[in-house]
């Protein structure tokens, strides 16, 4: 198997359908690792890890962290709070801090579209970006798409339905191009506030109607609601939002045989998703979750140079 | 010191004038103009021949920082900087710090301006105290300093009833209500033009509504009251519509455009480098192709720079809290020249008019600048000399700007401006 090809994990857009592919497969291995009874393999050791987390996240940090400590890297926790102009230490002077502890791989999560590449093309190192924004978050599309391989045993020419706060959401921007590029159908759903305009150019359909959209879905993907959206008045109440596109137990009934419900945390019961639904066998959310381990340390392991072939045999 | 500018080509649509003329200048004054000077007139002699000589650029919209904002750009540095760029008159912003809302702040400007002895500095009143949008500023008293207009640039005029008032009360001194128009509810936290590239970037947009509601609105006062509405920065296809329906009808709009809004569309916000980042945002490629058309059709007035420095940490940071706005007066010569000469077509008489003679108008300099007995005010540039834009070059304290390194055809000589003669240079 080849070496993968890019240094930085930045986003879906750049990634071809090989490289998709490549990742995946990858991660398969990773989870059939991770099922026997050592569940390390230290093909990272000696090796710095930073994880740079300026926007609150538990579970994205918890899933990298144990991808982490399952490669035998040495990891190092960073929390800085995104700073303004006027106070605090800039994230350029955050940058030049850390690439003088001198990490090979640098995980960020930050609030602000394009951070991860600032901090990649100012660092020398391989940067993953755990989500910057409203504009992607690789690292969930691809254990989103992990998901759906190993669940429905494709991940092409399904009918994929996401739904919810489409405007805010950077994991919607980074599955778009992820399902688009394996040659999936992607409809969104939502109140059309929180539907962003021309996105239609992604090469996805909009569809304001969400029991019309689910009707022939393979995959239902529900995307968290804040609650800080509705003082924004994209919508008038939790209650309404739950009417018009929550994920009921009665919608969930008109879904096709086979269907399978996706949501990538945390969830608000209720809201975008009713609790019959969450807990029911349609859904894999808790499954995205561990795959979510696997995925990232396929991920963290290419990037370090691994090849495939080293775990397989 | 007497100067020779010879065998370039002179126009000055103003009074008619396109032809190839030499022009003696003797201490600051033009005292020769003919078809040939013998060179044993002059201490120092400039062959500009395939060069247009102009007169001086006139620039309706630049951000010289002073006072307050020192560490990106002084009234000095700026004024070189215009000069480098080929402009002899600058209209200066009154977002200051304080800002220019009253008479003793313009007096200071003007002073600075007098001692640097560069580019003269055509102050931009406040229409608002503090640019709050409450009460109006004491424009009366900096109209006798010699404010060219009056605008809360950075922010639109507050509600319809000030625009209303402002517009009245300018109508005695016979000067603009410059407008930046922005529908601030509109543009909440955003970053960059609402389209297709926020949506995909997932950055916050501006609609290109938030301008047109106040274009409208602003025109409705105007065309009520009989005032003088000038439409700063100008950037989508409506608005520019609104203008030319308003022209028709005879009202008195005016408006400028930015060489950077004709030039680039919101796609460059793809690398997400932050010096695509200003107010108004880069417009798709509809709306920069209509304000091309804008320029043919006559009822664009001005190219304006909006000269706008920062310092570099306000620039070298995340995109969504970054700085607006882009430094232009040593790049916009070359910008126009490339995109409107080479480009598109556009006669070079039209580009003396944007560059100088119309916004000369606007602030109500004398016409016929080339005159045998006028105060030296020329500007020299070569319409087809490549340039590679190189910052190192530029006066400007700043340095945030999309166009360094990028090759354009066309690019200014030499800005002479009474006594000082500054030989330019932007690029190799």
């Amino acid at each position: 198997m080849k070496k993968f090809k890019h240094r930085h994990l930045l986003g879906i857009e750049p990634l071809s359908k090989e490289d998709i592919t490549q990742i995946l497969d990858t991660a398969k291995i990773f989870k059939g690792i991770c099922k026997g009874t050592n569940k390390k393999f230290p093909a990272l050791k000696g090796k710095l890890i930073l994880n740079l987390f300026m926007e609150n996240s538990t579970r994205t940090r918890s899933s990298f962290e144990i991808a982490e400590k399952r490669l035998g890297a040495d990891t190092l926790n960073f929390s800085a709070s995104a700073s303004s102009l006027s106070k605090g230490e800039s994230f350029y002077d955050t940058i030049k801090t850390l690439e003088s502890m001198e990490p090979h791989i640098v995980v960020i999560r930050h609030s602000s579209p394009g951070s991860s590449r600032f901090l990649a093309e100012h660092i020398d190192a391989s940067v993953v970006n755990a989500g910057d924004g409203a504009h992607e978050h690789p690292t969930q599309a691809l254990l989103d798409a992990y998901t759906i391989r190993e669940a429905l045993g494709t991940l092409e020419g399904l009918n994929i339905v996401i739904a919810g706060d489409i405007r805010h959401s950077r994991v919607v921007r980074s599955n778009i191009w992820l399902l688009k590029k394996m040659g999936n159908n992607v409809i969104l759903s939502g109140p059309p506030t929180l539907i962003p305009v021309d996105i239609e150019k992604m090469g996805v359909k909009v569809d304001y109607d969400f029991d019309r959209a689910i009707k022939d879905a393979d995959v239902v993907m529900m995307l968290r609601i804040q609650r800080e959206r509705m003082v924004e008045s994209f919508f008038p109440s939790l209650q309404e939002f739950n009417m018009l596109y929550g994920l009921t137990k009665k919608r969930m009934q008109t879904l096709k045989k086979g269907a399978i419900v996706m949501h990538p945390g945390p969830i608000n019961r209720g809201v975008e998703i009713n609790s019959e639904v969450a807990d029911s066998g349609r859904s894999v959310i808790l499954e995205q979750v561990s795959n979510g381990i696997y995925t990232r340390m396929a991920i963290l392991f290419l990037l370090a140079g691994g090849k495939i072939n080293e775990i397989s045999n | 010191m007497k100067y020779l500018i010879k065998n370039g080509r002179v126009i000055d649509t103003s009074i008619g004038l396109n032809k190839n003329l030499d022009i003696l200048i003797e201490d600051g004054v033009i005292t020769e103009i003919s078809d040939f000077i013998d060179e044993s007139k002059a201490d120092k002699v400039y062959d500009v021949k395939n060069c247009i000589v102009a007169p001086g650029f006139v620039d309706l919209h630049a951000h010289l920082r002073e006072p307050g904002g020192e560490r990106a750009e002084t009234i000095e540095t700026g004024t070189m900087a215009a000069m480098n760029g080929g402009f002899t008159h600058v209209c200066a912003m009154p977002n200051t710090s304080p800002c220019m809302d009253n008479s003793a702040i313009i007096s200071l400007v003007l002073d600075k301006a007098k001692s640097a002895n560069y580019a003269e500095v055509l102050p931009v009143g406040a229409v608002s105290k503090n640019r709050e949008g409450k009460e109006l500023a004491s424009i009366g008293s900096m109209v006798q300093k010699g404010i060219v207009g009056i605008s809360d640039d950075g922010y639109p005029v507050s509600t319809s009833d000030l625009v209303r008032k402002a517009l009245e009360y300018c109508i005695p001194f016979d000067i603009p209500l410059m407008e930046h128009a922005e529908d601030l509810t509109l543009t909440k936290k955003a970053v960059m033009n609402e389209g297709f590239y926020s949506t995909k970037l997932g950055l916050r947009g501006m609609p290109s509504i938030a301008e047109d509601i106040i274009v409208a609105r602003d025109i409705i006062v105007n065309s009520y009251v009989k005032g003088w509405l000038h439409i700063q920065h100008l950037s989508t296809e409506y608005s520019l519509n609104l203008v030319r329906e308003a022209k028709n009808r005879g009202e008195r709009v005016t408006c400028e455009v930015t060489p950077h809004h004709l030039f680039l569309n919101d796609s460059y916000l793809e690398s997400f480098d932050t010096n695509y980042i200003m107010k108004p945002p880069l417009r798709n490629e509809k709306d920069r192709l209509a304000l091309i058309e804008g320029i043919k059709d006559g009822t664009i007035d001005a190219i304006a720079t909006d000269h706008a420095p920062h310092p570099n940490e306000h620039k070298n940071c995340e995109i969504d809290i970054a700085a607006f706005g882009i430094i232009g007066f040593e790049t916009a010569l070359p910008v126009i020249l490339d995109l409107l000469y080479h480009k598109h077509g556009v006669s070079l008489d039209r580009i003396v008019d944007l560059m100088s003679v119309n916004p000369a108008k606007i602030v109500k300099l004398e016409e016929g600048r080339i005159m045998e007995g006028k105060k030296a005010d020329i500007t020299v540039f070569n319409p087809d000399k490549e340039v590679v834009i190189n910052p190192e070059y530029f006066k400007s304290k700043a340095r945030n700007t999309p166009f360094k390194g990028l090759k354009l055809k066309g690019c200014p000589v030499l800005t002479v401006f009474g006594d000082r003669v500054f030989e330019c240079k932007v690029g190799d």
